[in-house]
């Protein structure tokens, strides 16, 4: 029987959290996706905070005199003081002869925007309604009712209705892509906080007073944070599609921005004779979306182990 | 060990050692363990959890989850044959038809998708080459022999439609229809209540006898092994302490450890206590009632009482223990009292002041007199929080600055005998006596009138339990608390409440003097509990070791 006072050897507190953040970090640059998810995203991120610099030129500049170019060709202008300036159409022009290459560089950052913003958002707005609906009993039923009556209409559909209904600007386009996104993440936040809300530590925390805020806070909210992140990638991914197809479908942000879905939406009538208007922003497309998919499932192994069957 | 010689014994481990994988704190799982089981005797591997009864018992039925515990070493033979060294298909054979194994938990271990019959029938198809309705006919003889009624209804039913314990004599009759020579069950009465455990353990010896079969019976109870036992293997962090035959181990244990585990055991004889009748009253309750109201869209209202009419009272200084089976409804009153629940009607004084009925609001500032104690200690500490935060949370909730709360907490700490310095560690590494002192710690720091503790030490080891029990007293003595202590272990009830009430299907069916109630039970649920204790009649904690 030990009557004294009992010594513990492992490490305290602070020095535990930051062995295991380590410890993390470790994991995460051993695994193969988030290494290649990271390093593709990190370079897409690039081109569009540095696409100025990039040896672009305007991507709204008509130049009606060059419509239609292949890959490659070069094209010069003599400049009034007499100089001869050359200029290569990496990609080619489009039907108005602006250049590709320019257009898929700046196309980059509204795609990330979107991207990004609508994965805050919807995170945001989901997060708040899955931890009031999960915690109090009763606004449980009339928040799900809504969220499936939200779930019932294809999300592209509504999002059309809603750019529709207001002028298409890049804020209202991110509101119609966020508010599908909603209800997938008000499902999962609630889900976690029905399993939690009844362990005991809770119930330990109710009885010793804490109030409400607090409870979710510092009780809940830590249970949550990593499957959000992951639930966040995938949103980002499918946001990034979502304001592509609308693009394409003539219905997303007005068509002399230069994203990449009105990039192929312009290419979409010349396609078999000139195929790269539609190829090199969809290679980006591609490859963008394939790195914030792997991204993400590399980061569910590594932070949820839990979750691999779950989603 | 001469005389046991002339008899083959049907399971004989020798030498057996179980790697654990690398990063594990102790090298081996179980290491180096020799023991036997003859025909006919029923063998008890007993220790406390992590000992490496469980391990044994899987790598005999070659049930070891495979890349993470190996066998390194040793040999295991069942009548001949060495288990380690079979064809996976042969091992296949022998499992059902030679050996089997039931377990803990009868409702994860069967099927919910599949009729209890199908089941049984199952085995009889994969081993033996019968017809339907010979198979059939075996299904039926052998829930009969299982002292179950009704056969064929029973045979048509699913799993969730039948109690804990026809749930568990299924398993038996299914680990039994092929007549096996030797029965492996792992701690199979743990998770029923005690009146259905010793129906259990009756069945389990009645059967035993009537096949013949040899037993390797794994657990944790010492009553269970005075009850049931021809001999005793006792292990201890893999390996065996002590083996040899019943009456001799727990009369006179060789070993220290065996003899430490033994007194341990509470005694199911009441202490006595001068009461404090005059002291102040603390809690009462009045004609408290529970009643859960499922309603559906479209189903039928149901209620369900969960209690009913319930009145009780605490005095400053005393122990009220409620005990009472599974689904009697002693949890319920506790988080009624404790107001994680509200109860459906009646009164709870908290001295003079009504607080069943209480807002939310008004609640919180009363909120701190009343703490709880939670039965797994794994569960009731936020993992990722420090326990230091977890202890202050309620101080800084009632406005008391972090500094001085932690100040307060490190006080408080020798009180639960924990070392003030470990407050910045996080719970997962503690073991589950230390978690267990931590959450009376934190329930202490808000200086409650009344601490609950609902099950506190059942999840807890024997020798862990008396101590955290011993703490509970002497923080009881020491800060003149009122103590509700909810069990459904008899013996824990008798050895730390001076006053009982006895709960049965929603309703207290007898309340009084702990010592009057133990002695001298007058109601007839209350005279079959006492009477299903097991190893009722054994004095536990005044074994003598032997020289």
């Amino acid at each position: 029987m030990t009557e004294g006072i009992e010594k513990i050897v492992p490490p305290a507190g602070s020095a535990y959290v930051v062995m295991r953040i380590a410890k993390i970090c470790q994991q995460l640059t051993r695994n193969y996706s988030v290494m290649f998810g990271a390093i593709v995203l990190g370079f897409v991120i690039f081109i569009a905070i540095f696409a100025p610099y990039l040896d672009t030129m305007d991507p709204g500049a008509i130049d009606l005199a060059w419509r239609n170019n292949k890959p490659g060709v070069k094209h010069f202008t003599i400049l009034p003081d007499g100089t001869v300036q050359e200029w290569t159409y990496r990609m080619g022009t489009d039907t108005l002869g602006r250049d590709t290459y320019s257009r898929v560089i700046y196309g980059a950052q509204v795609s990330l925007a979107v991207g990004f913003l609508v994965a805050m958002l919807s995170l945001a707005i989901g997060l708040v309604i899955g931890l009031v609906a999960g915690y109090i009993r009763w606004l449980d039923a009339i928040v799900l009712r809504l969220m499936d009556g939200l779930m019932a209409i294809p999300g592209i559909l509504l999002a059309i209705t809603m750019v529709s209904l207001v002028n298409a600007s890049l804020l209202t386009l991110i509101l119609a892509i966020a508010i599908p996104e909603i209800p997938r993440v008000v499902r999962l936040v609630r889900s976690i906080v029905l399993s939690i809300r009844d362990e005991p530590y809770v119930e330990a925390a109710v009885s010793v007073g804490t109030r409400l805020p607090m409870i979710l806070l510092r009780h809940l909210l830590p249970n949550i944070v990593a499957p959000l992140i992951v639930m966040g990638t995938y949103i980002c991914g499918s946001a990034i599609l979502v304001e592509a197809v609308l693009s394409f479908l003539g219905v997303g942000i007005s068509p002399e921005t230069p994203t990449w879905g009105n990039i192929m939406a312009e290419g979409r009538l010349l396609f078999r004779i000139y195929p790269h208007n539609i190829l090199f922003p969809g290679i980006f497309l591609a490859a963008t979306l394939l790195a914030i998919n792997m991204l993400g499932d590399g980061l569910r192994d590594t932070l949820d182990p839990r979750m691999r069957k779950r989603l | 060990m001469t005389d046991e010689s002339k008899i083959q014994p049907i399971l004989e481990i020798k030498n057996l050692t179980v790697d654990l994988p690398n990063d594990s704190d102790r090298i081996h799982a179980i290491e180096e363990i020799s023991i036997y089981v003859d025909p006919c005797e029923i063998l008890c591997l007993v220790g406390e959890s992590g000992s490496g009864k469980s391990v044994t018992a899987f790598s005999v039925m070659g049930l070891l989850p495979k890349d993470q515990l190996t066998p390194s070493s040793g040999t295991i033979d069942l009548m001949g044959e060495n288990l380690l060294e079979v064809s996976a298909k042969r091992l296949r054979e022998l499992r059902g038809a030679r050996m089997s194994m039931i377990f803990q938990e009868p409702m994860t271990a069967l099927n919910p998708t599949m009729t209890c019959g199908d089941q049984i029938n199952e085995v009889l198809v994969t081993h033996t080459s019968m017809n339907y309705a010979m198979r059939r006919a075996k299904v039926i003889n052998i829930l009969g022999q299982m002292q179950l009624t009704d056969l064929s209804s029973i045979a048509d039913s699913y799993p969730h439609q039948l109690s804990g314990g026809q749930r568990q004599r299924i398993m038996i009759a299914m680990a039994l229809v092929l007549d096996p020579v030797l029965l492996i069950a792992d701690e199979p009465t743990t998770a029923l209540d005690v009146t259905t455990q010793e129906q259990i353990l009756r069945l389990i010896k009645e059967i035993q006898h009537n096949h013949e079969t040899a037993v390797l019976f794994i657990t944790h109870d010492f009553g269970v092994v005075a009850e049931i036992a021809d001999r005793v293997v006792v292990m201890q962090a893999g390996r065996v302490i002590e083996q040899g035959p019943a009456k001799l181990v727990l009369k006179q244990p060789n070993s220290p450890y065996t003899k430490m585990l033994i007194s341990s055991v509470p005694n199911f004889v009441s202490h006595c206590r001068p009461l404090t009748k005059n002291a102040p009253i603390v809690l009462a309750t009045k004609n408290l009632c529970k009643t859960y109201v499922r309603r559906g869209l479209f189903q039928k209202t149901r209620e369900i009482r969960a209690a009913h009419s319930v009145n009780l009272e605490i005095r400053r200084g005393a122990t009220l223990g409620i005990v009472g089976e599974s689904g009697s409804g002693k949890s319920t009153v506790a988080r009624c009292i404790a107001r994680l629940i509200d109860p459906t009607s009646g009164h709870i004084y908290l001295e003079s002041y009504d607080i069943a009925q209480v807002s939310q609001n008004s609640l919180r500032a009363l909120r701190s007199r009343v703490q709880i104690i939670f039965q797994d200690p794994y569960r009731s500490l936020n993992p990722r929080r420090t326990v230091g935060a977890s202890i202050i949370e309620g101080l800084v909730n009632y406005g008391m600055s972090k500094k001085e709360a932690y100040n307060r907490a490190c006080l408080l700490m020798p009180l639960v005998r924990i070392d003030p310095d470990v407050l910045n560690r996080f719970p997962h590494q503690f073991s589950g006596g230390q978690r267990q002192r931590i959450c009376i710690a934190r329930a202490l720091a808000m200086e409650p009138d009344l601490i609950i503790a609902d099950e506190a030490v059942s999840a807890l080891d024997v020798s862990v339990q008396s101590q955290v029990l011993e703490l509970l007293d002497d923080v009881r003595r020491r800060l003149n608390l009122a103590v509700l202590f909810i069990t459904h272990d008899l013996r824990v009830a008798a050895q730390v409440c001076d006053t009982v009430a006895v709960m049965h299907r929603g309703e207290v069916v007898e309340y009084g003097e702990a010592t009057r109630v133990f002695d001298n039970p007058q109601h007839e649920y209350t005279r079959a509990l006492f009477a299903a204790a097991p190893g009722r009649g054994f004095d536990f904690a005044n074994v003598s070791i032997s020289t």
